[in-house]
């Protein structure tokens, strides 16, 4: 059944799944230059210009500072642990990009080349699934450094992803309510075009609410400010990163910006319209260039909410403990929760 | 022997082998660990039968949710194998008689079991459509029951939280 595949499909995806990793690595990359460069315009300063013109080479320095650096594994930490911890970070932060659909299908020589690794026919709850594993890289990494500030930050993440993973799962069931599916290639099929029947085709019109309680959960999932409770530097050291140096500490740093580019990706799939871009249908051009055209077209949306994770982060201070959890249970969970009920009696009323 | 066979055997093996250490370990953090692979190896199993539905759910809610919690607890409470109370004869006793109990049990379920659905044919049960519809439809009021029975449990969890 499952396993009964051609080569030729093999060869395929084999290909489609080392592009979207060596993309998700590059934009990640990227995204590090990007947000130095932002918290520079934004605190009026110039950021790195040193490395190559405007500084662009900047990541690569990065990175070749951490491999060089010392590799210290504290004498009292669990080895075999202190080891998994980051490596399951980056594990879990890899995995999300197989089921998102980065694109139409490209016909090349009789051959139809879907741009998704996997059609799976329950693709959210994957995301879901891969999601609410990624705690367990920071908790076992911050548990098994044998430092306090790394445990208090490993126990804080826990606590704060669970929290905001149930407003998460509420709203994602008020938007599954309306597509009927759960394959993130149908709903993004489902928002076709921009306008018909004379509303727009994008979910985010039809889920405002449950859009916003998405986006900031995804900013609490990602443990991006002002949610980063976990590494606060002023009370815990550096959280569950502490103990951590070279190229492990640069696994948990990298993991964040490949989830923040993840998380930029599902929002823009499922409320944003994935590949779709307006007037689509009107254009006369051939399908593999509507296709390219709506790869380019994910990737402008998926830029604007890696942009928007930046901007948050240099203009909102960090929340409190008590305001976060205050925040996640007395207020996201009560709203995602009047949201199911409204989008479940609004798609009654309208269907009838 | 074709892959299936094989895929089977190595997820049965890896599944075996993580119950023994979930049980044999010292550290209860290892515990969790071994409990958390034995949950994946499972899960690989559903997929096995094609139920892709109850292999993510499982991930999400034992995996990703309950384990959790129970790290989380542990880590709080920093138990290790030196703070571990030595347990009496009595409780390993007890433990051993349980154990057993639940052993009978399950060899009757699988004595009892229909042969024709361990028949390896795939089968489409356990896809979250037709498993809604057998849920919303037949099983109806069970379902409906076994979630009122969650809310008075949680229900129950805040009225002893408050006490405090």
């Amino acid at each position: 059944m499952i396993l009964q595949i051609g080569t030729y499909l093999l060869v395929e995806k084999f290909i489609l799944i080392s592009i979207v990793l060596a993309i998700s690595l590059l934009v990640a990359m990227y995204s590090t230059y990007a947000e130095r460069k932002v918290a520079a315009v934004i605190q009026d300063r110039r950021g790195p210009n040193r490395a190559g013109p405007f500084g662009i080479l900047q990541p690569l320095a990065d990175g070749a500072k951490l491999f060089f650096k010392e590799e210290i594994i504290p004498s009292h930490s669990t080895r075999f642990l202190f080891i998994l911890g980051p490596s399951l970070a980056m594990l879990t932060a890899c995995m999300t990009g197989a089921v998102i659909p980065w694109g139409d299908s490209l016909h090349l020589g009789g051959h139809v080349v879907p741009l998704q690794v996997a059609d799976v026919n329950i693709g959210i709850l994957f995301i879901f699934g891969v999601v609410s594993l990624g705690v367990y890289g920071i908790m076992i990494g911050a548990w098994a450094s044998n430092n306090k500030f790394s445990l208090l930050g490993g126990i804080r993440a826990a606590s704060q992803i669970i929290s905001y993973e149930l407003a998460m799962g509420l709203s994602l069931i008020a938007l599954l309510m309306l597509t009927g599916s759960l394959s993130l290639n149908d709903i993004v099929r489902q928002q076709h075009g921009f306008w018909k029947n004379g509303y727009f085709t994008w979910n985010f019109f039809r889920q405002p609410i449950g859009f916003l309680i998405f986006l900031v959960c995804a900013f609490a999932e990602c443990n991006r400010t002002p949610f980063d409770l976990a590494e606060c530097e002023n009370e815990l050291v550096n959280g569950y990163h502490t103990e951590y140096s070279s190229m492990k500490l640069g696994f948990y740093l990298f993991a964040e910006y490949v989830n923040m580019f993840i998380s930029s990706a599902v929002m823009a799939t499922l409320f944003f319209g994935g590949f779709n871009f307006p007037f689509m249908d009107h254009l006369g051009l051939s399908a593999n260039w509507i296709t390219i055209l709506g790869v380019v077209a994910l990737f402008v949306k998926t830029g604007f909410f890696i942009f928007l994770f930046m901007w948050v982060r240099w203009t909102i201070p960090r929340f409190r403990y008590d305001q976060l959890m205050k925040l996640g249970w007395k207020m996201l969970i009560p709203l995602a929760l009047l949201n199911m009920v409204v989008t479940g009696g609004a798609a009654l009323f309208f269907n009838h | 022997m074709n892959w299936q066979l094989i895929i089977f055997w190595i997820l049965a093996v890896i599944a075996l082998l993580c119950a023994i250490g979930v049980v044999t370990s010292r550290n209860p953090i290892n515990s969790v660990l071994f409990l958390i692979m034995t949950f994946f190896a499972i899960a690989g199993h559903y997929l096995l039968l094609n139920a892709q539905f109850l292999a993510v759910v499982h991930i999400i809610v034992y995996a990703g949710a309950i384990m959790v919690l129970f790290l989380f607890v542990i880590m709080l409470m920093n138990m290790n194998a030196e703070t571990e109370p030595q347990k009496s004869q009595l409780v390993r006793f007890a433990g051993v008689i349980s154990g057993g109990i639940l052993l009978i049990v399950v060899l009757a379920a699988l004595k009892k079991a229909d042969p024709a659905l361990m028949s390896g044919k795939s089968s489409d049960i356990g896809l979250i459509s037709n498993l809604g519809q057998v849920l919303f439809h037949e099983f109806i009021v069970p379902f409906e029951l076994s979630s009122v029975l969650f809310l008075s449990a949680m229900v129950g969890a805040v009225l002893i939280g408050k006490k405090n």
